[in-house]
């Protein structure tokens, strides 16, 4: 999309969001109206980067099911907003949607405070999100689908994988992480793995650093002389994402290699690296459901259609990207089987609904709102690519509740009779 | 130290030891035959069938192994799908050229669809590297050696001893007989004669490694029932001894290593706050763009490197150079409109000058997230700019660092320079003394003010190109320095760049000393109260310009 | 108030409104009658309706108003340029946020009677000394108002006693806030890290998604912005103020004249405090999330922009700016999505440049120019002519 297109796009977009501000009247859903579909991504601040991507991806969505025919024999509009990266302002965008826009269901938030920050007006208002990036669990709303990641589809295959013989036979632990809910989430849940598995608490160092720190010499020499005890040693990174690129390049600095101290992270996928000159970071993994080289027909045509959309053949497509996928034809398959697009009856029909995945398998939506999809382990490659190392010979289901953490461990998300909850130590219906 | 062996491999190796003995000095059909097996073992098996013959081929010492083997870890070892033809794979216009690993000879050229990549993940590669590591111990070249000889020393492996000296006999090179003779030591440290443990202790003693400390220390553990680790009495005091002189010239070192991270933190703080010590404080604006025109700095260095990936490939270690005045220019003339266009309507309304450039830098944060796009621009590090001095003592002076400790000197000297020595910074200091007078003189102020604000904004870009080296160079660059740069300056003292020096590496180096103890983020905090605390005593920063222009 | 700040004794206090302050005074008790009532008692499908969207949106314009009058208060009169006045409305909120948060009792989603949910999965046993209390919302109300001043009251007494003026007060007060943001962003903090505090789910027993709740908070941030507009009116009126507005103009003259200036700097900078955190208190409940963004150094900016967009100095423009920049924040943010930071930046620079007095200062100047008054002779000190020591 060049800068004039986007610009006569924004045109329309602003006069046809002022004429429906202006007119406001209450649109009632009829035969031939459009489907409101809201995209609730920060397109400024400090989040833009990672979640403009998710806003042009469903645009493409969007656009490819009208020219499908639309749904319902309805078209789809896109409502997009710019929560600016602000989380009082994801609630308020998100109520405004709901309220004001009246979008059938949202698409958006990035970072676990966004999501926290909307909860409460979706399940107050009834309303349907759609959350496509992977995240600490401990969480299962009814109002809220979660096709990113749970920690048991991403943290602990990876450290099972480090702890293998075929991976490294990591015998001490760093965890470095930002410090916010999802590293420390994890890195709890890591923590209770791995001393289940008979790694001591001194085999272990846990680290966090302040958002957007750039300055990662004392923690990189520390990790060093924390290697430098003879054992094989790993270190585990949710390191968020402006984070990672100076991380990454004091490491590459400093010598440190993969084949010395593997350094696997969750939350680095190709379009972190995408901003990086990726030579001395061969070797270093990332665990993710979706890689972009995976070679399936159905991600060879995912790519072509988003480069098609987008104009530009060097654009990336990542993990994120690959839930909104899923999430998206989920929903119409939903919306098709329900008939309609009233929320209840959507979620219903949500359940079980399969897509086939881009990297091969079908992805299928679990009664816990969270989906069942392969994990896979990838190296990065010279050309800021992932050669899949390993992956799971089946899909995991995601766990809304970890059981490595004990007063989780005993709570269930099941939203069909007869838990009909999130949180649930038994059924509400016996 | 218990010597950490792959049960596969001692199993492979014995496998090969018996294979080899048996075999005739010919290479035997029979022989051929169990290569070609091992070589479709190495495409076919799962992981510890793999290594294993990794192992077995290594014993062959067959010519053929060593291309095979980089091959695989550089994944360049193909399989042929249709007949399961082992090949190494070389980038051709066409696809990809196979050559057969047997026979040497090519096969065909194919696409990337017919043939599978043998995986070789980071495990596979170490082990791969330290099969190859006692093969490359006579290389020619020292690098490769030296990387042997480390390879060894981390592996401590037994096996490798004969190999390694009769490599070290015929050493020359100082640094690598160093090496060699360290891994010689490491690998004596497991042997069963005391003697020979005494000698590796007094060996390891005078080097100053941390792996060495931790492989003492296992030597000084005790197990449940009291008993050590190394029974005898005179090695264990032997390693104590060594052990307390490593740990003390580790400490040293250490803290030798935090000043220098404090330096390498501090030049970067005054790279991004050097610009604004003029424009803030110098011309008393408070320039909230600041950041922005280190932002286009470093997207000026990325235009320029593409520009230099599409033209001129081969230059591109270069492209800095390059890239450096350009920033220089784009900032400055982007300073130069923006005095002209905004700031000079503002002079007397100092706060004012704050709304206008916030306004501003909102704008310039939002047209490069337009026309760049809102995610991370790839700048490329020139290769002279790429690793590091890695000491013994475990610190690593990484060279980017280094280049911008140096880049920063010579920017702040060349202001220096530039405010003393020539008539435009003679005019500049008048100006900021006393407009009236100067104007009196005859000095254009207006023409001043613009390049005055040019030269802040300028050197900002260029600080923006240091910064790309180091860091993000998305639309959010600039936010992240703009804080810290105005405490530098205030720090330091308004007015002052010498204070604006002194304010940047003492920030820097308290920064690095407090982090080892109380963490990154406490670390920060406790710097950011005490510049509070600091302020109470010296409410007009480091350096305080004395006399009537304080209160003017 | 102290006695510095009581009024001469014969000016009745409606006596001390100016026009600006009259309009917004009916204007925000019109607002405070007619919205609930047209949120509560119209059919949602009468054109009348105020959609309940609207009634939190607007309860949170007020607060951003009352804000950005404390910031009016300490910079429109005694010339202190705070970029650090988020960190007393954040801890205003959190304050109120703790309450909220204990509140929830054993409804989170662990049922842990005790302990909010992110101490539960954070592992820690028992509720850390400084939450105790704030299950009372009288203790609650008292530490909106303690937190903040005391905060306040230390750093302006350091400040203040040693003279940093200036920039140099501006970029402290910055510090502070970015300390602080970087401190309620730590776990170990027990503030909830990066998530902060949400998910609540009454106040006084009242359920926070009830429309009628919504419309009492309403109500409560009408009254604080008038209530709060009130105390600094009669501040600034009495001799107290005239002392302010001569150390904003001169405040070496100021104290050569005898007067102890600090100690006046201090109390304008404490009660100033004490309002943005009431304003953060009122906010909390309304937008239904505090956490550490709020103590961000862009946010502490952005104040100074709305009240320089309204007009500095004159209190009632600070709250027409709180509420006109957020609301075109709230408005361009859905129009036009992609290019609202242009619009927003734009409007900054446009207004510095062409209504260098804000909007109503530039109105008033209008007005009485028609009038045909000299403008010379009416100005009110609103905007002195230069800044004088505040900058230098």
């Amino acid at each position: 999309m060049d800068l004039f297109d986007r610009i006569t796009r924004l045109g329309a977009a602003a006069a046809l969001a002022g004429s429906v501000a202006l007119g406001s009247a209450a649109a009632t859903a009829q035969e031939g109206d459009p489907i409101r579909v809201g995209i609730l991504h920060s397109l400024s601040g400090t989040m833009a980067i990672s979640e403009t991507t998710l806003k042009d991806v469903m645009l493409m969505l969007i656009e490819e099911q009208n020219e499908a025919g639309g749904l319902l024999g309805r078209p789809l509009e896109a409502v997009v907003v710019d929560p600016a990266s602000d989380w009082p302002l994801f609630a308020e965008k998100a109520r405004e949607l709901i309220e004001q826009e009246e979008v059938d269901v949202v698409f958006g938030c990035w970072t676990s405070v966004s999501r926290k920050s909307v909860l409460p007006v979706f399940e107050e208002l009834n309303g349907l999100l759609f959350y496509p990036v992977q995240y600490e669990g401990e969480e299962s709303s009814r109002n809220v689908f979660y096709t990113g990641a749970a920690p048991n589809q991403q943290a602990i295959p990876a450290v099972e994988y480090l702890m293998s013989d075929e991976g490294g036979g990591a015998e001490r632990w760093v965890l470095l992480g930002t410090d916010y809910v999802y590293p420390r989430t994890t890195n709890r849940i890591l923590r209770a793995f791995l001393n289940a598995n008979g790694v001591s608490d001194d085999d272990i160092m846990e680290t966090y650093t302040p958002f957007g720190h750039s300055d990662w010499q004392t923690i990189v020499a520390e990790v060093q002389e924390f290697a430098s005890q003879g054992l094989p040693t790993a270190v585990v990174s949710t390191i968020n994402g402006d984070a990672n690129v100076p991380f990454y390049k004091e490491l590459a600095n400093q010598g440190i290699s993969a084949e010395d101290i593997p350094v696997v992270a969750f939350s680095v996928g190709e379009e972190e690296l995408a901003g990086l000159d990726t030579e001395p970071l061969v070797g270093h993994l990332a665990a993710w459901n979706y890689f972009m080289s995976v070679d399936t027909p159905e991600n060879e045509a995912f790519i072509a259609g988003w480069h098609d959309f987008i104009g530009d053949d060097a654009r990336v497509t990542n993990d994120p990207m690959e839930a909104h996928y899923i999430g998206f034809n989920m929903w119409v398959q939903a919306v098709e089987q329900a008939g309609s697009t009233e929320v209840d009856a959507v979620r219903q029909a949500m359940y079980g609904q399969t897509v086939p995945n881009l990297t091969g398998g079908v992805a299928v939506m679990n009664t816990n709102h969270h989906l069942s999809k392969p994990v896979l382990i990838g190296e990065i490659l010279e050309d800021g690519q992932f050669d899949v190392v390993w992956e799971t010979d089946d899909v995991v289901v995601g766990d809304a509740w970890s059981d490595f953490i004990p007063e989780s461990s005993v709570l269930t998300a099941d939203w069909t009779y007869p838990w009909v909850c999130g949180n649930c130590e038994t059924p509400r219906f016996q | 130290m218990p010597i950490r062996v792959n049960r596969a491999l001692v199993l492979a190796f014995a496998l090969a030891l018996v294979l080899g003995v048996l075999a005739a000095p010919s290479r035997s059909l029979a022989q051929e035959a169990e290569f070609a097996e091992l070589v479709a073992t190495l495409a076919t098996g799962d992981f510890a069938e793999k290594t294993a013959a990794i192992a077995a081929l290594t014993a062959t010492g067959d010519p053929r192994v060593q291309p095979m083997l980089e091959a695989m870890a550089d994944r360049r070892l193909y399989l042929r799908e249709e007949d399961g033809l082992v090949a190494i794979g070389e980038d051709d216009a066409e696809g990809l050229r196979l050559i057969d690993v047997l026979t040497g000879e090519e096969a065909g050229i194919v696409g990337s669809r017919d043939v599978d990549r043998i995986r070789a993940n980071n495990r596979m590669r170490g082990i791969i590297r330290s099969a190859l590591g006692t093969m490359t111990l006579m290389n020619p070249d020292a690098a490769v050696r030296l990387e042997a000889a480390e390879t060894v020393f981390r592996s401590q492996d037994e096996g490798a001893l004969d190999a390694l000296e009769q490599a070290l006999a015929a050493e020359a090179d100082d640094a690598v007989r160093a090496a060699m003779e360290k891994a010689r030591a490491a690998i004596l440290l497991g042997s069963e004669d005391a003697v020979l443990r005494l000698e590796a202790v007094e060996a390891l003693s005078s080097f100053t490694d941390p792996d060495i400390r931790s492989m003492l220390a296992a030597l000084l553990v005790q197990d449940q029932d009291g008993t050590f680790a190394e029974t005898d009495e005179a090695v264990r005091a032997a390693a104590t001894e060594a052990l307390d002189a490593i740990e003390q010239r580790l400490a040293l070192w250490r803290t030798a290593g935090h000043i220098y991270q404090g330096i390498s933190l501090g030049s970067v703080l005054l790279l991004a706050a050097i610009g604004l010590a003029i424009t803030f404080g110098v011309m008393g604006v408070i320039n909230m763009a600041h950041g922005e025109m280190v932002m286009l700095g470093a997207y000026t260095t990325f235009v320029v490197q593409q520009l230099f990936r599409d033209y001129m490939p081969g230059l591109f270690d270069f492209s800095l150079f390059v890239a450096i005045p350009a920033a220089f220019l784009v900032a400055g003339a982007a300073g130069v409109a923006i005095e002209r266009g905004i700031i000079r309507f503002l002079y007397g309304r100092p706060l004012e000058t704050l709304l206008a450039t916030w306004g501003l830098s909102l704008i310039l944060q939002q047209l490069v997230r337009t026309v760049f796009g809102p995610t991370n621009r790839e700048v490329g590090a020139p290769s002279w700019m790429q690793g590091a001095i890695e000491t013994t003592a475990g610190i690593t002076l990484t060279y980017n660092r280094l280049y911008i400790i140096l880049f920063c000197l010579i920017v702040f000297a060349g202001l220096i320079m530039v405010l003393r020595r020539t008539p435009l910074g003679l005019q500049m200091r008048a100006v900021t003394q006393n407009r009236q007078m100067a104007k009196a003189m005859g000095i254009r102020t207006g023409r001043v003010d613009a390049l005055t604000f040019g030269l802040g904004s300028g050197i900002a870009g260029m600080a923006g190109v240091a910064l790309s080296q180091i860091d993000n160079v998305s639309p959010n660059l600039g936010q992240s320095y703009i804080i810290d740069s105005f405490l530098v300056v205030v720090f330091g003292g308004v007015g002052n760049l010498w204070g604006t020096l002194a304010g940047a590496f003492s920030l820097g180096i308290a920064n690095k000393l407090l982090e080892p103890y109380a963490g990154a983020v406490l670390g920060k905090i406790l710097v950011l109260v005490a510049i509070i605390l600091f302020i109470q005593k010296r409410p007009r920063g480091l350096f305080a310009l004395k006399g009537r222009a304080v209160e003017a | 108030m102290t006695a510095a700040s009581r009024p001469s004794g014969y000016v009745p206090l409606l006596m001390r409104l100016d026009r600006g302050g009259m309009v917004l005074l009916s204007v925000l008790a019109a607002a405070a009658i007619a919205v609930p009532a047209l949120n509560l008692l119209m059919p949602p499908d009468s054109p009348f309706h105020v959609p309940t969207y609207l009634v939190s949106l607007w309860g949170k314009y007020l607060c951003f108003a009352l804000l950005a009058v404390s910031v009016d208060l300490v910079w429109g009169y005694c010339g202190i340029l705070s970029l650090g006045h988020g960190a007393f409305f954040a801890l205003g909120g959190y304050a109120m946020g703790m309450h909220l948060m204990r509140q929830i009792g054993d409804r989170g989603v662990y049922g842990d009677p005790i302990l909010p949910d992110f101490m539960v999965f954070l592992d820690w046993d028992q509720l850390p000394w400084y939450w105790h209390g704030f299950d009372s919302f009288a203790f609650a109300a008292l530490m909106v108002l303690l937190v903040p001043g005391t905060l306040a009251f230390v750093f302006g007494w350091l400040a203040f006693r040693s003279r940093v003026t200036g920039v140099y007060f501006s970029i402290i007060s910055q510090a502070m806030t970015y300390a602080l943001l970087l401190a309620f962003f730590r776990n170990d903090m027990g503030f909830g890290g990066n998530n902060g505090l949400t998910d609540f789910k009454d106040i006084l027993g009242f359920d926070l998604q009830a429309d009628g709740t919504r419309a009492a908070l309403f109500v409560a941030s009408a009254i604080a912005l008038a209530g709060g507009y009130l105390i600094c009116r009669l501040m600034v009126t009495s001799k107290f103020g005239r002392v302010l507005m001569a150390i904003r103009d001169g405040e070496s003259r100021t104290r050569f004249l005898g007067y102890r200036v600090e100690m006046y700097k201090l109390l304008v900078w404490t009660v100033s405090a004490m309002m943005a955190g009431v304003a953060g208190a009122l906010y909390v409940p309304q937008v239904g999330i505090i956490n550490p963004g709020e103590f961000s150094p862009a946010n502490s900016i952005e104040i100074i922009v709305w009240v320089a967009v309204g007009g500095r100095g004159t209190l009632y423009g600070a709250a027409l700016g709180g509420v006109l920049v957020n609301y075109g924040k709230t408005y361009f943010t859905g129009a036009a999505p992609e290019i609202w930071l242009f619009l927003l930046g734009g409007l900054f620079i446009a207004v510095t440049l062409l209504l260098p007095k804000g909007i109503v200062g530039t109105l008033s100047q209008w007005w009485q120019g028609r009038r045909g008054f000299g403008l010379r002779k009416r100005a009110r000190p609103a905007v002195p002519a230069s800044e004088g020591g505040a900058a230098e």
